[in-house]
């Protein structure tokens, strides 16, 4: 099944859903005043234009920076391997697993990993992958996928989890918060003790240091990278960034466009495995670098823009369609505006041709990004890339023209050919004056809730004439 | 071809360049600075808004009141590094600060893989020190050793750090730039800011959910 298939019929159940929407809603409007809570006293402008210069400064040397940040961890006892696509990714994590004969892996929070599916890829080894953030542990445990990249199971509410941890883990039914977080510690606890390897995601990845940085309030991040005996990071090769200073600014932006918090309660650095003579931190570390398509975004000046993205999910917070649809209605890893521009490059613009239109292009998106990707741009060039409707910027997103309709050209074409001849665009617009009566009342789903546009009796034209003395 | 090349050979091929952004102003991360009496009170006015708690406590007598506290909350067993100053003062003024009321010393001094379960479950509260902390977000700055590793801030239901008051920067980029992080990196390094906390059911705010549910900073003046 497809997502061009789906995605009217999947947003047309989430609208008819008033728990998701009321579970949206909710949590969106909380984000949207933390967020500008915590920007308070700050020249917000200004740190977002150092955010997005520092993240286009590091894509503008993507290649050097991947190659020293190699060096770096090398030196460091980091080793690094690279993937071009999600499965030769999850084969490397996969391999790695099996040469230290894992049966439990442990996981903290990865976008990247739901991106290649590799929970997935490793129980078809026979791996155990568990996922630790809570949320990520409350999607696992319904089988579902996140609907939110910072909050995975934004879409449950309470009593919705405390059911199904009662009838997945035997908990007590209670709606309580601190009793079911509680419970899902202990639960959690017995499986970092087991676990042969941990894999984790990576926010920032330091090329002149060889640091892997990473941000979290749980802690499960933390006990990931540092309990099992072998970790392993897995990241887009986007989000390699110069130097330690260069992630001050988006650290300042990440935590507060995210859920309004100046800081998040951990932010972990790593640079090696565990050191001679030390008592803890794993044995080992590999680094996993996936392209899976961004090298391909890469070569094109404005989509290049968006590998800026430091996902923070802000512009889905403020996206008016993603607050009323939720994040399952687009059926891709990343839902919400970036994931409207991010996904075609990934899948193709015939899996995902709806995706661009499923926007009012209100610009939300582009005024909260913390490295100003021009969302709403983007969305407009993919739209055009679906139709190939302009022959002078000629399409390159794998899958465009897929929307193209001959018909729609011609007419099209018809109207351009009309308008740029004066005598004939006069008579035709006499004639459609005179014969609009014949207009349709009904014109599909654009009448469902609008009424239909009429033709007005005299032209603006004519009527700009009369009202200066002219004859029309 | 290796996936390296493969990628690599890629990227090196673009025709162009990739338009250059304006060069990085980082002013507007520094501009902010504080009175040391001003970072001392923005650090415990942040770290309190997100549930941890600040005692200030006297550099010559610091024990007494930590002792207090762990009394309290009926702590019986607490790690504590060995080599670090701090470990080292509340070794030889335990005695005397706790009698034999004190919750038990404890050392982290052999590998994780040697007692798991008794560090995972037996612990009752760590104590480490902090390379400093930062008033902007009420952060922490820990670098973990042998002496204290990593696990001690991360494992136990409480954790206690010692911050001396004159080591409170006023934001991360004035540490990164005054301790010059970027010569040399450890293999972890931390900010702490606050207890181990989720939002994760409904935007509740829960406390502890895989680190510690507490955090009391022992600030010393």
């Amino acid at each position: 099944m497809t997502v061009d298939q789906t995605f009217h019929t999947r947003a047309r159940e989430s609208l008819a859903n008033p728990q998701i929407r009321a579970n949206f809603r909710n949590a969106m409007d909380g984000l949207m005043n933390k967020r500008t809570a915590a920007f308070q006293g700050w020249e917000l402008e200004e740190l977002r234009t150092l955010g997005a210069a520092v993240r286009q400064q590091a894509l503008s040397r993507l290649p050097d920076l991947l190659e020293q940040l190699e060096a770096s961890c090398e030196r460091n006892g980091i080793r690094v391997h690279w993937a071009t696509d999600g499965d030769e990714a999850c084969r490397v994590i996969t391999e790695l697993c099996q040469q230290h004969q894992a049966r439990h892996v442990i996981k903290g929070k990865s976008m990247v990993s739901e991106e290649m599916e590799l929970n997935h890829h490793l129980e078809e080894a026979g791996i155990e992958a568990l996922e630790s953030d809570l949320g990520e542990y409350i999607v696992q445990l319904a089988e579902e996928t996140p609907s939110h990249i910072i909050m995975p199971a934004i879409h449950k509410n309470t009593g919705e989890i405390s059911d199904l941890m009662h009838a997945k883990t035997g908990t007590e039914p209670r709606r309580d918060v601190p009793y079911l977080t509680n419970a899902a510690r202990q639960q959690l606890r017995e499986k970092f003790m087991q676990a042969d390897v941990g894999i984790s995601g990576v926010n920032f990845a330091v090329a002149d240091t060889g640091t892997l940085c990473l941000v979290e309030n749980e802690g499960n991040g933390r006990l990931t990278t540092t309990v099992p005996p072998v970790h392993i990071a897995v990241t887009g090769i986007e989000k390699v960034v110069g130097s330690l200073e260069d992630v001050a600014p988006l650290l300042a932006l990440l935590t507060r466009s995210a859920t309004g918090q100046h800081i998040t309660t951990y932010f972990n650095m790593i640079s090696g495995p565990r050191p001679e003579g030390h008592l803890d931190g794993p044995r080992e570390v590999h680094l996993v670098l996936v392209d899976n398509g961004r090298s391909e975004i890469w070569q094109d000046d404005e989509l290049l823009e968006t590998l800026r993205c430091i996902r923070c999910g802000a512009c889905m917070n403020h996206c008016p369609v993603y607050t009323r649809v939720g994040g399952h209605a687009y059926g891709t890893t990343y839902p919400g505006p970036i994931g409207k521009i991010l996904m075609p490059h990934l899948q193709g613009l015939e899996k995902t041709q709806d995706l661009p239109s499923a926007s009012s292009l209100c610009g939300a998106c582009g005024e909260v990004c913390p490295v100003k990707i021009p969302i709403p741009q983007l969305l407009v060039r993919l739209r055009r890339e679906a139709v190939d409707g302009d022959r002078l910027h000629p399409s390159v997103v794998r899958g465009h023209g897929v929307k193209r309709r001959r018909l729609e050209a011609l007419i099209w074409r018809l109207w351009a050919w009309g308008h740029s001849r004066p005598a004939l665009y006069r008579m035709g617009l006499s004639v459609a004056n005179r014969l609009r009566f014949l207009q349709p009342r009904k014109l599909g789903a654009w009448t469902r809730h609008r009424t239909a546009p009429v033709l007005a009796g005299k032209s603006l034209h004519a009527r700009m004439a009369r009202r200066n003395g002219g004859d029309a | 071809m290796s996936a390296r090349e493969q990628i690599l050979g890629r990227l090196r091929q673009r025709k162009a360049a990739v338009p250059e952004s304006e060069p990085p102003d980082f002013s507007v991360l520094t501009r902010r600075q504080w009175s040391a009496e001003e970072k001392l009170d923005l650090f415990q006015q942040q770290i309190e808004s997100v549930h941890g708690e600040v005692l200030r406590v006297p550099r010559e007598d610091w024990l007494t009141p930590l002792v207090g506290w762990l009394l309290q909350r009926e702590v019986k067993t607490l790690l504590a590094p060995r080599q670090h100053e701090v470990g080292q003062t509340l070794r030889a003024g335990w005695a005397a600060a706790a009698g034999n009321l004190g919750p038990e010393l404890k050392d982290y001094d052999q590998p994780i893989e040697a007692w798991k379960p008794t560090l995972f479950s037996e612990v009752d509260a760590a104590l480490t020190s902090t390379l400093g902390g930062i008033a902007e977000t009420g952060s922490l700055i820990l670098w973990p050793d042998a002496d204290q590793p990593r696990l001690m801030s991360l494992v136990p239901p409480i954790h206690i750090a010692v911050l001396d008051a004159d080591r409170i920067y006023s934001n991360w980029l004035d540490v990164l730039r005054d301790q010059d992080w970027a010569r040399s990196m450890p293999a972890n390094a931390l900010l702490v800011s606050g207890p181990s906390k989720t939002a994760d059911i409904e935007q509740t705010l829960a406390y502890g959910v895989h680190g510690p549910a507490e955090l009391l900073v022992l600030v010393r003046q």
